[in-house]
């Protein structure tokens, strides 16, 4: 998977979960920057990654993304 | 439905949906627990309002009478105590006290319990917790008393056994629901590591809806009968083309699954589900397995209705309702044929038709999950059920020889035993009031707590009425409940009849008991109401017909002034 691969598929999933309308993320956001993004819906934003993309996270890792190109980082090394 | 799907719920119109009031407390995060459980309501058309306490708070909620528990008056309190929860605090204990660990605990769960009910008119469901082996002994661990797996199965189990001697208090069977779906699939660590959450997403829902189906229980949504279809439903085969000795039921082979399916409906049967059977065939082939074949678990004393003819079914089963008078969605019909199943679903609405798999093997696990049989009472009454059903059978029969009604009844010899409430018949009371939905003045649902409650009170007055004819005892089918108003006026909170004796000039009887009984203590007026829900049009006019007159809302009728109404059961007088 390239990266805008990733970016779109994080954009179905968080719009999915979030629920409010689409979604359109860029690398540099944090959960600050997205309406409906808080630690409630961001357990269920992991938990739908890893299973869209067939993937597990660590705990470690899930702990260490400051921004969503971070978790694009970690996504990459999987896929 | 997926966790998201019903969180989805969230955002829809609870309109049309029953109101209620719902605590959650809890020793770990339980925010997604009460979103799924407010989005299953929306599915079983109840409007649940949540009180989340801050997690770990279970105690001070309960044992501060002026916390917010109290103020916000639930009528349903959750109490969810994670099973990782419970082997972190076991960790903690020392070696010493680990061998009462089990014991400790439940004398505080009780002594929870204890100080709620005592403080509180709610419910109570409580998690059992999902077992965790921490693997320190091994397998030895089952012959190590002070191992977390003893203790933890034996809090399982002192849990069950408080839970059968205190009413309104139920479990949430947490540990059966893991047996089913595995450890993994319920416990997430990423995930508990960085929220506190012990329970992972996709088990939410499971949860949600083994809440509700209890919730849904206290509330009248119980199945009180199922419907068979015969061929390759209850045995293998086509008995109208096999025949008796080729049709597959027993030890062998694939037989093996209809006889286990046999012996589940069986102790459906026992504990009070109505049986009946709906099937394509000549009646006379029909009955032969039944009543010749050595393997049938079944037998046509078990069957309370048996239909066997070529109409179609839908038909057939509009018959056994108006023959058993319960409503369809009291009714599960099991059929192995795809396309009866869809006419069924589709001409009767409200019925249950689970779809049941295509290999036999697979209908008992597939019913198992289902959980359809969901009930909050259970009495030595519902075991002879079949047996009622069967005497209503002869009854009809009997009616229809004669040509004049009155002549009908006059024959039944009806007897009828009235009682105050008193500690036997108060739980078939209770039972009565959270079943009965035609039939019913005011459909307001009482538990026990609340029946022994009234018997206590000086400001109720209860009757409980028992009939029995020449057929035998139809057992406790009537209640109602009276409560001062002032001291002229007495007001009918509660009247309520088993649909089993309609017709029967049961209410004249009653209505007859209660007005000389108002009239001895001094009463001038009783005061009747009717609430009309989507199930209770039957009695809607019941009042204008026995007399009372329109007063406002309510509905009035002087017992001075008062006729004795025609009637044909005598009150039977208890021996001493």
């Amino acid at each position: 998977m390239t990266r805008a691969e990733i970016i779109i598929k994080l954009n179905e999933i968080f719009a999915d979960i979030i629920d409010e309308g689409p979604v359109y993320l860029s690398e540099t956001n944090t959960s600050n920057d997205i309406e409906g993004w808080d630690s409630l819906t961001n357990i269920q934003l992991i938990v739908d990654i890893e299973k869209n993309l067939n993937i597990k996270f660590t705990s470690d890792e899930i702990f260490s993304w400051k921004n969503v190109g971070e978790m694009i980082d970690c996504i990459l090394i999987k896929k | 439905m997926t966790f998201n799907e019903l969180k989805k719920n969230l955002k829809k119109n609870f309109g049309a949906c029953k109101p209620l009031r719902l605590a959650i407390l809890g020793d770990s995060m339980t925010q997604f627990l009460a979103q799924a459980i407010r989005g299953a309501g929306y599915t079983h058309r109840l409007d649940i309002t949540i009180f989340e306490a801050d997690f770990n708070q279970i105690d001070r909620q309960i044992q501060d009478i002026r916390s917010d528990l109290y103020s916000f008056a639930p009528d349903i309190t959750l109490i969810f105590e994670a099973g990782h929860k419970l082997l972190q605090k076991f960790n903690k204990t020392i070696v010493n006290e680990r061998i009462k660990f089990a014991e400790n605990q439940i004398n505080h769960m009780q002594l929870l319990v204890d100080t709620l009910q005592k403080n509180s008119q709610t419910k109570i469901i409580y998690f059992n917790s999902a077992e965790e082996d921490d693997h320190v002994f091994g397998n030895f661990a089952n012959k190590v008393p002070l191992s977390f797996i003893y203790q933890q199965r034996k809090l399982n189990y002192l849990l069950t056994e408080i839970a059968t001697n205190i009413v309104d208090f139920h479990i949430c069977d947490m540990s059966s629901i893991q047996n089913v779906v595995g450890r993994k699939a319920i416990f997430q660590p990423s995930i508990y590591l960085n929220s506190e959450m012990l329970l992972s997403l996709d088990i939410l829902p499971v949860i949600a809806n083994s809440v509700l189906q209890i919730i849904s229980s206290f509330y009248g949504g119980v199945k009180k009968c199922v419907i068979l279809d015969l061929d390759n439903t209850l045995w293998g085969g086509i008995i109208g083309d096999d025949g008796i000795d080729k049709i597959q039921i027993g030890g062998l082979g694939i037989g093996k699954a209809f006889t286990e399916f046999q012996y589940w409906i069986k102790k459906l049967q026992q504990r009070g589900i109505i049986v009946c059977v709906c099937s394509k065939n000549d009646e006379t082939i029909a009955k032969e397995p039944f009543k010749k074949h050595p393997d049938m678990v079944l037998r046509l004393k078990d069957i309370s209705v048996f239909i066997a003819n070529w109409e179609n079914k839908v038909d057939n089963i509009k018959l056994i309702q108006q023959t058993l008078n319960i409503g369809f969605d009291s009714m599960v019909f099991l059929d192995d044929n795809p396309f009866e199943r869809n006419i069924v679903r589709q001409n009767i609405m409200d019925i249950t038709v689970p779809e049941l798999p295509n290999d036999p093997a697979d209908y008992l696990d597939y019913l198992y999950e289902l959980n359809l049989f969901e009930t909050t009472s259970y009495s030595s009454e519902d075991t002879n059920r079949t047996e009622q059903y069967q005497k209503e059978a002869k009854r009809v029969e009997k009616q229809m020889s004669f040509t004049n009604e009155n002549d009908f009844l006059q024959s039944l010899k009806m007897l009828a035993v009235v009682q105050p409430f008193n500690s036997f018949s108060i739980p078939r009371v209770a039972q009565l009031s959270q079943r009965t939905n035609q039939f019913n003045l005011r459909t307001v649902r009482y538990s026990e707590k609340d029946i022994k409650n009234f018997s206590e009170s000086k400001t109720y007055h209860t009757f409980s009425f028992s009939l029995e004819d020449i057929y035998g005892d139809n057992g406790l089918i009537c209640s109602v409940i009276l409560r001062d108003r002032n001291v002229n006026e007495l007001f009918i909170d509660s009247w309520f009849m088993s649909c089993r004796v309609l017709k029967r000039s049961m209410e004249n009887f009653v209505l007859n008991t209660i007005t000389n009984y108002a009239h001895d203590k001094g009463y001038k007026y009783l005061i009747g109401e009717y609430l009309p829900t989507v199930k209770n049009v039957l009695v809607k006019n019941l009042y204008t017909e026995l007399g009372f007159n329109q007063d406002q809302t309510f509905w009035r009728l002087n017992v001075d002034t008062y006729q004795y109404k025609k009637c044909f059961i005598k009150t039977k007088l208890l021996e001493l």
